[in-house]
Formats: C-alpha cells, structure tokens, sequence
C-alpha cells in the first residue's frame, strides 16, 4: 500500500463518494413500497436495507471483477486520471437526479461516466460499442418491461385469489411477504452495486501498479465499499422513495408485495442467466406494472415520463461530464485539482438546494402532488447543469442553486 | 453485433412464472390462514397455508444461494 499516490488515493476517495451516493440513490429499489405501504417504519426500512446491503457486498466479487463489462477496452490505456473524471461525472449525474428524485440508475451513470472519459482521454476505438448496445442499451429497455409484466400479472393473481379474504387477516401475511422479497432486493443491490465500486477502485490499484493485474479485490476495498454503500443507503434518499413509493400509483400492501417480488425475481434470474439488469429501472418498472395491475389505481404517467427521460438521459449526462472532466483531467495536476473542486462545489451546491425542500423519514409518506409541481423544473435544469459543467467555465456553485428558481446568475 | 434473443427471451418467461407462482402461492397460504374457525376446515386451511410459507421460504432460500454464487 506504500505505492498509493495521491491522485489513486484521490480515485479511491471520489469512488467511495460514488458508493455513498449509489447507497442514498438506491434505497428506494428496496424500500420504497415498504415504507409507503407502511409495512415497515421508514427508519427501521432504511436500516435493515443498510444491513443487507453490507452483506451483500461480502457475498461475492464475481462482479467486481468484470466492472466495465468490455464496454471500455481496459488494453486500450486506462489511467488513474480517466477513472477519475468517470466517477466524477457519475456522482454528478447522481446528484442532480437525487434532487429531482428521479430514480435513475447509479450503473448507467457510472457507465456513462466510464464511457465518457474513455472517448475525450482515449478516443473512440477505446470503446466497445456493441458492447454498449448489447450490455447497457437492450437490457435498459427490457428490464422495466420484464418486470412490470410480471408484477402486473402477479397483482392481478394476489387480487383475484384474495377476493373473498378478510383485509385486516391478510395484512399481517402481504406485510411479511414485503418485508422479505425487499430484503431479498436489498441483497442483490448489495452484491451488485457494492462490488461495482470495488471493480472501480480495483482497476484504479492495477492502473497505478499497485496490484497485478487480474488480482482479486483486497479485503480492505470490500469493507470500504460495502461500508460506503450501506451508510449512504441508511441516510436514505427520501426525495427518490417518496417518487418511487407514492409518486407513481398509490401502492397497497398486495401491490407491494407482487411488486417487489417481480423485482427481485427480475434482477436474480436475469444476473444468474448472464444480463446486467439496472436494480433501479427494475424496481420502478414493477412499481409501475404493479399500478397498471389492479382495477381502479391512478398510474401518473407525467412521473412515469419524467422518470424514463431521465434513464434515457442518464447514460449521454454523466457521459458529457465526465468527459469534459476528463478533458481537464488529462491537463495535469491543476486540472485535476480543478475537476476535484469542482466537483466538491457541485455536491455542496445539490446539498444547499436540497435543504429548500428538504424529504425527509418524517414527510416521505406525504401526498406528492406538491413535490411533481416543483420537481419538473429541476428536471430540466439537470438538462442544464450537465453541459454547464462540462465546459467548466461557469462556475457550477452557482449553477445548482439556480436550478429551481433559474436565476440568471449562472452564466 | 448480435442480440441474445434466447437469453432474453428466458429471462422474461422465467421471470414471469416465478413472480406469479410465488406470488399465487404466498396468497394462497395468506388466505389459507385468514379462515376463520377452529374446526376442520380452518385445520386444513393452516396445515396447506403452512405448506405454502415453505414453498416460498424455500425459492427465498434458493434466490440467496443465487445471490451468493
């Protein structure tokens, strides 16, 4: 560990700062329709996903291993500075969503990111494009489908057979079967997402030397990460739970159930038959099925809406960011202590913007009505921000804070 | 470029059969255990709502070890 330089000490930092926010961005996968359904208090939900999640990042690191998937041909000269302005570009991506409270996946944003940086450091022979197609793109689109057929299907079925049952003995039985496919959810993340960090910070090691190529990630990259993961998954990203659990149909405990257990079947089947399914595009996808499958729920396809253009906008955003991180990056030292602070003003600003309408454990399971109306300009801010950053001219300190009012102060 | 349309397609059918088996089933014993009474019927009723909770704690049990490998 003697060998750590300060820019791959810099990498392993900005890494598990991504984790941080993948946890808080992600809570709501598992949790969201537990908490809104009441099948668990929002604190008790949160801590038990945070456990779970930490477990999981002990299970395995077969996916660790295989983090950029061939997407970003690794032979092609990755350097500690690329992973660098990927991350970056992924946190901000995440960030910007997490105010929104749109449920974007955290993978594409770090793919994005990857994807970004590799075509402004390397060009674009550094990156497998029908990787991309195949890896990233098909299961986008089939993942929320996936689920949310089966989720619809499952709902009608947990309706139809429960008919003649008395709610109030069945609520018990719906309340246990939530609490357990959410666990299971929990997990999956766990083990998928965490060891996605520890690829990261694995592949930063091996690009600085400090490991052999090939190596296993050491232990003290999968305590970190799982640690990152679980603490930014117990902070609770309440803005994207809110959206998740209430935004998108009013969940009841069977819709919940059906729901939750689609997600999980979806992301088990799917990552044992070889598909890397987004936890997110999976969970809001059966969310949404779960909606369309019992007679008489409201679906609010604006949220629906908003929320696919940000998947859709997810992989081009952190992309454009990170490469333009990754153009100053590339400048040397004063750049990447440019990108660095930058970046930390964009995480400062997010948070300050934040506080305006804070979301928190107390107001999470309010009606969201209010929320939908201040949330579509900071959808397109994000639109916004994404390229203000990339230049890096303006300074993004004021770039964030204006996103819901739009002052002109930022040019 | 080739799209894995078999491997997709799996996905979806296994997908599908699982949630809505598991999901039929667990409300099967959900509902099983919601009958009222003391008598044979609500005996019967238990004893397959019990078969029920261990046919889904089972897949539960399986989903981990999927997890896990």
């Amino acid at each position: 560990m003697e060998h750590i330089t300060l820019l791959i000490g810099l990498v392993i930092a900005t890494a598990l700062v991504f984790d941080f926010t993948n946890g808080f961005h992600d809570t709501a996968n598992a949790m969201a329709t537990t908490i809104s359904t009441g099948a668990l208090g929002p604190r008790i939900a949160v801590g038990m996903s945070a456990v779970l999640n930490l477990v999981g990042a002990f299970l395995s690191v077969e996916v660790a291993k295989t983090i950029s998937g061939g997407i970003v041909d690794e032979s092609a000269g990755i350097r500690p500075a690329m992973i660098f302005a990927a991350l970056v570009g992924a946190i901000v991506w995440n960030l910007v969503t997490w105010l929104a409270g749109l449920p974007s996946s955290s993978s594409h944003a770090l793919f994005g990111g990857l994807i970004g940086a590799t075509l402004v450091s390397v060009g674009a022979h550094g990156v497998n494009g029908d990787a991309v197609v195949t890896k990233v793109i098909i299961p986008a689109v089939a993942a929320p489908i996936v689920a949310g057929l089966a989720s619809m299907l499952a709902t009608r079925l947990t309706y139809r057979l429960g008919r003649n049952a008395d709610p109030a003995a069945t609520s018990r039985g719906y309340r246990a079967g939530q609490i357990a496919s959410a666990g299971l959810v929990s997990l999956a993340h766990g083990t998928n997402d965490a060891q996605k960090t520890m690829g990261v910070i694995t592949l930063a090691l091996i690009a600085g030397g400090v490991i052999a190529p090939g190596s296993n990630p050491p232990l003290w990259v999968i305590c970190s990460a799982g640690t990152a993961i679980a603490l930014g998954t117990y902070i609770g990203g309440w803005r994207i739970i809110r959206t998740v659990g209430r935004g998108i149909t009013d969940i009841q405990p069977q819709q919940g159930f059906a729901a939750q257990t689609g997600a999980a079947a979806t992301i088990l089947a799917s990552s044992h038959l070889g598909f890397a399914l987004s936890t997110t595009q999976v969970c809001s996808g059966s969310v949404l099925g779960a909606g369309l499958g019992r007679t008489g729920a409201v679906v609010r396809w604006g949220t629906a809406g908003r929320m696919v253009a940000a998947w859709a906008l997810t992989l081009p955003a952190a992309g454009l960011v990170a490469g333009g991180a990754a153009y100053l990056a590339d400048r040397g030292t004063w750049g990447v202590t440019t990108v660095g602070v930058i970046g930390l003003a964009v995480c400062v600003a997010v948070r300050a913007a934040s506080r305006r309408k804070p979301v928190t454990r107390a107001n999470v399971n309010d009606p969201v009505d209010v929320v939908t109306v201040q949330v579509t300009p900071s959808v397109e801010a994000a639109d916004e921000v994404a390229p203000a950053i990339a230049p890096v001219t303006p300074p993004p300190a004021a770039a964030a804070p204006s996103a819901p009012t739009r002052t002109p102060t930022t040019a | 470029m080739t799209i894995d349309w078999h491997a997709l397609g799996t996905v979806l059918a296994v997908t599908l059969l699982s949630t809505v088996g598991l999901v039929g089933v667990f409300t099967l014993g959900i509902v099983g255990m919601s009958r009222p009474g003391g008598g044979g019927a609500g005996v019967l009723g238990r004893t397959a709502a019990y078969v029920c909770f261990a046919a889904c704690a089972a897949a539960v049990a399986y989903g981990i070890d999927l997890i896990a490998g």
